[in-house]
């Protein structure tokens, strides 16, 4: 990919960031950076499209380290989660193999596992030796009468956010609008409610969460043509052009998808979420709203009203249990405002949340929904993290799973909110499962136990055992402040 | 003739492979106060870092030189030399372990010159070593990029003995043992207490039991690694009566050390089975004039039983195995000694244990876990023995697996599972001979012509 090309792909109009400092060309510093790369970000993006064969062209690296190795399901063909690479090797470096190997590999690909379509994922070696992907594919393509679509996302040209972007611009550049969408099943319409066609951008459909939401917006007649990328399948992503609105879901990193799709096709688009009760009725308020049929509009408020009332009922006994409860919320982007609704829900109180990742609008709307007092964090080194949980008094953090061990090794209450969960949270229904993993390590035994030193360390003038546990910790802590103290406290709260 | 089959597809699927990268990383995770730095995209580092995560469940201290678009054109060494400052500045760790991708690589980069660069340019952070090696994932796999890490490490830290007066013996009681990638922190922890019975120190390296061994320590957070064999010790090798090999990835090396320093090699293969625990035992016992302590006695007698026990079940079993060359290896010895049948050997690249298992009649194939599926399918295995990428595999075979090897994610605890000794090998022919057992098959039932009135009798109750 040219220089100029990756330019264009940072430069997003329709992103709040776009005025300021770009996300993706931020130089990463040598020796103290983290997060993934343009590679990651654009595999993560299309991988949970579940019947096309991705193909990995690279060394062992890059697939090696990731295939199998993300939340997502399926409800039907699971080629997605086999991985595909040309593995290449030195010799294929120094004697310029790798645009024939990757010819073959395609050709494998295609006569082992007939998938409707390969996508071809460019990493950083080949794009240093100067791979022509793009023709490999092209002649790929044309020789074995099968989409071969190629992503050009080298790990160097950028990050994660850069990837999501690159891999939805290959997306609308090759696929969308290549087919025309299926007519509406027999007795699907037979139910005689009018069908809208939609696409939702950014639904991965982590732990299968996505299940919790669609039979709802298939009671009101509103017909998923794709979701970009979750449970998809390559021939619906064909025709997304053909959608009357566009959902972003809970991510800002495909907005380009939704901007091009409102360019080329005149698709009106709106950002929302299915965490929390609060952001999946608006979600799906908004999309009648945006559709404009009257009668819809009632039904989705009918149907709106029936499951918050069920689902408040069922959530009334955990309330009590979580109400009050402090909580340090440290995601990216979009989920910083979009989980505090579904927190607050519960009546937790979001006592700081992180904002490397968030746009202005962003900020905005999580001063509006916590007020002036919250604490944004812009830093999320293990050390501020566990220095804003004591500050702040949290109970417990809420962050992606690479901050587990942080907290954990720190003795703190932690809940997975990223990709590689085990547990989907969306939804009405979603909120069940949110409220048992979140009493479930909040409410565990073990915290004190895993507090108490061993009793042939306390000193001997401690008379009393139970006084020991504290100034033994405390002793030994490696922050600047006593951080047990602060988790003791919260552990009383939470008993 | 048997021999090694060679890969022969163009793509590989369901890789087995872990890159070399990745294996020479966590070789410098086993020294204590080090970080790992990574030359290359910083993705190379995310994925690594949540690859060790997932298996260890422990958090993984792990850096990158962020080569960006720019200086993956126009040269990265200043990328180097920047990490290593700023990574002094922050953590001052006792070791920095610079280890190469295939981007650097391919981009030509000249490690040694940029740390001595680097050395120019800072001295203030000489307390610092920095260890650097070439382990592209392009070459090798696993197994040779923690093999070239401990080569690596030793070539740096330990003084040669044209340098100095030969130091062999001057701790006399010190014994150093290469530890092979594929050693759990469990099995090291076992290394390292035979050696003790004998009253000899074991110098382990590198020592994952140390750091990755899952252990909740006071300290909430470190940036560096919290525990591993020190610098400083790794420096005293020159002055050990004896280098122990584990793994053959490892023998050269070890030969190297012992031109390098005179310190004296000997070779193991993995420490399982009756005869590699019986070899090991005599040989520390020679080393250190001392008897083999009673209690192995006792334990060697519980290993024979299990073998009385579970050779009904594991007999004639055909096993399937994929792993890195050394695990492989070491399996596939298990399985001959106790009668079962090895009907598919898989490992990723090549590797000296391949050359050994070949000479002992046994073809192995450089593949991927497709291959292994294939081979597992086309000859009726019983039972699949590989990481847990495998269990797809397993599932679609209809047959159990037991993970071995790297990743294991879908297991709590099963990065730190020992196979060594004579106890933790009665335990695996124990699970081997199990899962034998849950997988068996009966003989259909003959419903006999002549019995309608209680075949009616069987429908109706199935109704």
């Amino acid at each position: 990919m040219k220089a100029k090309d990756i330019a264009e792909l940072l430069d997003e109009p329709a992103c709040e960031h776009n005025k300021k400092e770009k996300s993706g060309c931020a130089k990463p510093k040598p020796g103290a950076t983290d997060g993934g790369c343009a590679f990651d970000g654009a595999q993560i993006a299309l991988l949970p499209i579940a019947d096309v064969a991705h193909i990995v062209h690279g060394p062992i690296a890059c697939a090696g380290s990731s295939w199998d190795n993300r939340g997502t399901r399926s409800s039907g063909p699971t080629l997605y989660r086999i991985g595909m690479t040309t593995d290449l090797t030195e010799q294929d470096v120094i004697m310029g193999r790798g645009e024939k190997r990757l010819f073959h590999a395609i050709k494998q690909a295609i006569e082992e596992y007939q998938p409707p379509a390969v996508f071809v994922y460019n990493t950083c070696v080949p794009a240093l030796m100067g791979d022509d992907v793009d023709a490999v594919c092209k002649a790929a393509g044309d020789r074995w009468g099968v989409p071969v679509v190629p992503i050009d996302a080298a790990g160097f040209y950028g990050t994660k956010n850069l990837g999501n972007r690159i891999a939805g611009d290959a997306m609308v550049r090759y696929v969308v609008g290549t087919r025309e969408p299926d007519p509406v099943p027999v007795e699907a319409a037979a139910r005689g409610v009018p069908v809208y066609d939609v696409n939702l951008v950014g639904e991965y459909n982590i732990a299968g969460e996505f299940w919790y939401v669609l039979p709802l917006l298939e009671e009101l007649g509103i017909r998923v043509l794709c979701t970009l990328s979750g449970d998809a399948r390559f021939r619906e992503v064909q025709t997304m052009h053909r959608a009357r609105v566009n959902m972003m879901v809970c991510s800002k990193a495909m907005i380009n998808v939704a901007r091009q799709l409102q360019e080329r096709f005149g698709t009106p688009w709106f950002e929302g979420s299915f965490y929390g009760i609060t952001d999946t009725s608006q979600a799906l308020r908004d999309f009648a709203r945006v559709i404009g049929d009257a009668d819809l509009i009632a039904r989705t408020e009918a149907l709106i009203t029936r499951e918050e009332t069920r689902i408040r009922a069922e959530l009334e006994p955990w309330r009590a249990r979580l109400a009050g409860k402090r909580v340090l919320l440290y995601t990216g982007g979009v989920k910083s405002w979009s989980v505090v609704s579904a927190l607050q829900d519960l009546g937790m109180k979001v006592v700081a949340t992180g904002t490397k990742k968030s746009t202005e609008e962003d900020k905005a709307r999580i001063r509006e929904l916590m007020g002036d007092d919250v604490k944004m964090l812009d830093e999320g080194s293990p050390r501020a993290l566990l220095q804003t949980v004591h500050d702040y008094r949290a109970d417990i953090l809420i962050a992606g799973g690479r901050n587990m061990y942080t907290a954990l090794k720190a003795r703190i209450p932690f809940l997975d909110i990223n990709q590689e969960r085990e547990f989907g949270y969306a939804g009405y229904q979603g909120m069940l499962e949110l409220v048992r993993q979140l009493a479930l390590t909040l409410e565990s035994p073990i915290w004190e136990a895993v507090r108490r030193p061993a009793p042939w360390d306390c000193r001997p003038q401690a008379e009393r055992l139970d006084t020991c546990p504290a100034a033994a910790s405390s002793a030994n802590s490696a922050l600047p402040t006593p951080l047990p103290a602060a988790v003791a406290s919260s552990s009383r709260m939470a008993s | 003739m048997t021999t090694i089959i060679k890969r022969n597809k163009a793509l590989s699927v369901s890789p087995l492979k872990t890159s070399q990268t990745v294996g020479a990383a966590l070789a410098m995770l086993g020294v204590a106060r080090a970080v790992p730095l990574m030359h290359g995209s910083q993705g190379c580092t995310a994925f690594a870092k949540v690859f060790f995560v997932r298996h260890f469940r422990e958090p993984v201290p792990l850096q990158t030189t962020a080569m960006d678009q720019i200086s993956s054109v126009m040269g990265a060494d200043d990328n180097i030399v920047e990490a290593l400052k700023t990574i002094c500045e922050k953590s001052a760790p006792a070791l920095i372990g610079l280890v190469t991708t295939g981007l650097a690589e391919t981009q030509g980069a000249d490690i040694q010159r940029a740390v001595k660069e680097f050395r120019v340019a800072y001295p203030q952070f000489a307390e610092t070593a920095v260890v650097a090696v070439n382990s592209p994932d392009f070459s090798g796999s696993f197994e040779s990029g923690f093999a070239l890490a401990v080569r690596g490490l030793l070539q740096t830290l330990v003084v040669s003995k044209d340098a100095q007066p030969c130091r062999v013996g001057t701790r006399p009681r010190q014994v150093n043992v290469l530890c092979g990638g594929n050693l759990t922190p469990t099995d090291i922890e076992w290394v390292a207490e035979s050696i003790e019975q004998f009253g000899l120190r074991p110098l382990l390296i590198p020592d994952l039991s140390g750091s990755l061994d899952g252990h909740l320590a006071e300290q909430s957070f470190s940036p560096v690694t919290t525990g591993g064999v020190s610098v400083d010790d790794i420096r005293t090798a020159a002055d050990s009566i004896a280098t122990l090999a584990i793994g053959e990835s490892l023998f050269a090396t070890a030969d190297w050390l012992q031109e390098h320093t005179a310190v004296p090699a000997y070779h193991f293969g993995h420490l399982m089975g009756l005869d590699e625990v019986d070899r090991w035992l005599m040989c520390l016992s020679q080393l250190s004039g001392q008897p083999v302590p009673e209690r192995f006695r006792r334990q060697r007698q519980q290993l024979q039983d299990a073998m009385l026990d579970t050779h009904f079940m594991i007999g004639f079993a055909r096993i399937a195995i994929a792993s890195d060359p050394d695990m492989l290896a070491g399996f596939c010895r298990l399985a001959q000694q106790m009668g079962a049948e090895v009907i598919s050997a898989v490992a990723p690249a090549r590797g000296a244990a391949l050359e050994s298992l070949v000479a002992s009649g046994l073809p192995v194939r450089i593949g991927d876990l497709e291959d292994l599926e294939a081979e597992a399918r086309e000859r009726h295995a019983q039972l699949l023995l590989t990481n847990s990428h495998g269990v797809a595999s397993a599932e679609r075979l209809g047959i159990p697996i037991l993970r071995i090897g790297f990743p294991q994610y879908d297991l709590v605890g099963g990065f730190q599972r020992g196979w060594f000794g004579y106890r933790n090998t009665a335990q695996t022919l124990f699970d081997l001979a199990n899962l034998v057992l849950s997988n068996h098959h009966d003989i259909q039932p003959y419903h006999s012509i002549y019995r309608a009135a209680e075949t009616l009798a069987a429908q109706e109750l199935l109704v």
